[in-house]
């Protein structure tokens, strides 16, 4: 089964961090990729840029209503995806729970509906 | 002859009934095992059950009644994968067909236990697993839980239904969880299990036959934990708890129907044979030395059925097993029970003092046991008056007829001084 794990953050904490923690921050996701890999688990993902860059759309009577900037305001942001094929929810958590971003913002585990 | 017919037919009925209730979640478990779809297996297995009502009484019981409802259970539940429309297509049918095309019909697995730990799985909202796993597992309907469980018939099928959907959707597994993370999971279960019991224990009288079976069945999931999982101790002790409760069935009642009250139980009434059964499940779960809510639930139990060889109750074991319980739990529950325990030793005003330390939690204010305590203490030490008010909020609470009738009679023992003015 195929899950979406949506990775949400707080982007200003990034900018807080001094360069080292900064390099230490991207490691570990990047350990947690190749850990992914290696499990034969990983479909793809992908880092985000920064949600403040979004444009949001909506089209109402035909008329495309244009929004400069995310769907929800919140202070955690959609920052990143995981995409993985796993055989149940206990092992998409089990996932979820070692992602870096678990740590520092929550991550959301979803069912992919396969077409 | 009109009356042989309709004897007849009820005894059709009452079995398709028990069969019905007895492989409801083992056909579940089995029919959804694949697809996680629970919801469409419980649709076939009615659908299935429907057939039987109309077919039994007229051609009778067949031999292996569960083989028959799985047959047709398995007809439908594939007409109906074939015609939906909404999600997995040919594939899961296939798996499915092949899934339960290659068992032998009188040889069904019971995957119940992995059906239990996906009832009472940390993903599904903690609430509703109870009432999840007694629906899917022991086949009740959406009404007779929502009553026990203090909520409107359409809210609960509501909540029910979308229980079901995140099983299916999120893809939680009919598994057994692995080592480390099994205590977490099992309580999760046991809790469950006991909720189901605890309503089942509700009818004393055992009349109501769906109630009775319900504490049975129970007691049957928790044996079936025994052997699965036979190295845990609190599933020894669950186990034993519910038997000791189990065995004073039949002296919770007088014969007219009557509450009667566990210290005034007549012991003989009680039944031996399950009272053994506890003492063992207790000493071989307390050989694992590791001690546990339903443990220390189950030894407060033992300690009061020691009345049957000795004729009297320990309540200094008994407050220093409630002492644990409390420290362990912190349940206002224990703290009630603890506090009447104390005042079988210190006295009424002691117990009056130590319920006053709980009076606060705002659980309490609508719970029967609390108030029934308080009343019973407040008799003791003479205040009539204030003990009256009580068992008035008691018996306002109760809703079962017996135990009401015993606390109005307790209440109109106080005599006519304890009236509030005016009554």
């Amino acid at each position: 089964m195929q899950y979406l794990l949506t990775l949400y953050v707080d982007e200003s904490g990034w900018g807080k961090m001094t360069p080292e923690q900064q390099q230490q921050g991207a490691a570990s996701y990047m350990a947690y990729t190749e850990a992914l890999k290696a499990a034969g688990a990983l479909v793809n993902s992908n880092r985000l840029r920064p949600s403040a860059t979004a444009t949001t759309l909506r089209v109402t009577n035909g008329k495309t209503q244009v929004l400069d900037g995310p769907f929800a305001d919140s202070k955690e942001q959609l920052g990143g995806y995981y995409l993985i094929d796993v055989p149940d929810l206990d092992a998409a958590m089990s996932w979820a729970g070692r992602c870096p971003a678990a740590q520092h913002g929550v991550v959301e585990v979803r069912a992919i509906w396969a077409m | 002859m009109a009356t042989v017919e309709t004897s007849d037919r009820d005894t059709t009925l009452a079995t398709a009934e028990t069969v019905a209730r007895h492989s409801h979640g083992k056909l579940v478990a089995f029919l959804a095992m694949r697809s996680g779809d629970v919801t469409a297996a419980e649709d076939a297995l009615s659908e299935a059950f429907a057939a039987a009502l109309s077919v039994w009484p007229s051609k009778g019981c067949p031999a292996n009644p569960e083989a028959w409802l799985l047959t047709v259970a398995r007809r439908k539940l594939i007409d109906q994968i074939r015609s939906r429309h909404d999600g997995p297509g040919s594939d899961e049918l296939e798996a499915l067909a092949e899934t339960i095309g290659e068992i032998a019909e009188d040889d069904i697995p019971d995957r119940r236990l992995g059906l239990l730990f996906a009832c009472t799985h940390p993903a599904i909202d903690a609430g509703i697993r109870s009432p999840l796993m007694m629906q899917v597992v022991l086949g009740l309907d959406a009404a007779q839980i929502a009553s026990a469980f203090l909520l409107s018939p359409a809210a609960m099928s509501q909540r029910l239904v979308r229980a079901k959907a995140k099983i299916r959707h999120a893809g939680i597994p009919f598994r057994i969880p692995n080592r480390n993370e099994l205590p977490e999971r099992l309580e999760m279960v046991l809790d469950a299990i006991y909720a189901s019991f605890a309503e089942g224990w509700i009818d004393a009288a055992g009349s109501d036959i769906a109630r009775r079976e319900l504490a049975g069945e129970a007691i049957f999931l928790e044996r079936l934990l025994t052997e699965l999982l036979p190295d845990e101790p609190e599933v020894w002790g669950l186990l034993a708890l519910m038997l000791y409760a189990e065995a004073r069935r039949p002296a919770r009642r007088n014969s007219r129907g009557g509450f009667v009250p566990l210290g005034q139980q007549d012991t003989a009434l009680w039944d031996a044979e399950m009272i053994e059964e506890a003492e063992a499940a207790l000493r071989r779960a307390s050989g694992a030395g590791l001690i546990g809510r339903y443990q220390l639930e189950a030894a407060i139990q033992s300690a009061h059925v020691e009345r049957r060889r000795t004729g009297s109750v320990s309540w200094r074991a008994i407050l220093s097993l409630y002492d644990a319980l409390v420290n362990l739990t912190g349940s206002p529950v224990a703290s009630i029970n603890r506090a009447l325990a104390l005042a079988e030793l210190e006295g009424p005003t002691t117990g009056l003092e130590a319920l006053d330390e709980v009076s606060g939690d705002p659980r309490i204010g609508s719970y029967q046991p609390y108030w029934a305590a308080r009343a019973e203490l407040l008799a003791r030490t003479g205040a009539s008056r204030e003990a009256w008010q009580a068992y008035e909020i008691a018996i306002g609470l109760e809703r079962d007829p017996a135990v009401k009738r015993y606390l109005e009679m307790r209440q109109a023992d106080l005599g006519s001084d304890s009236l509030p003015q005016g009554r």
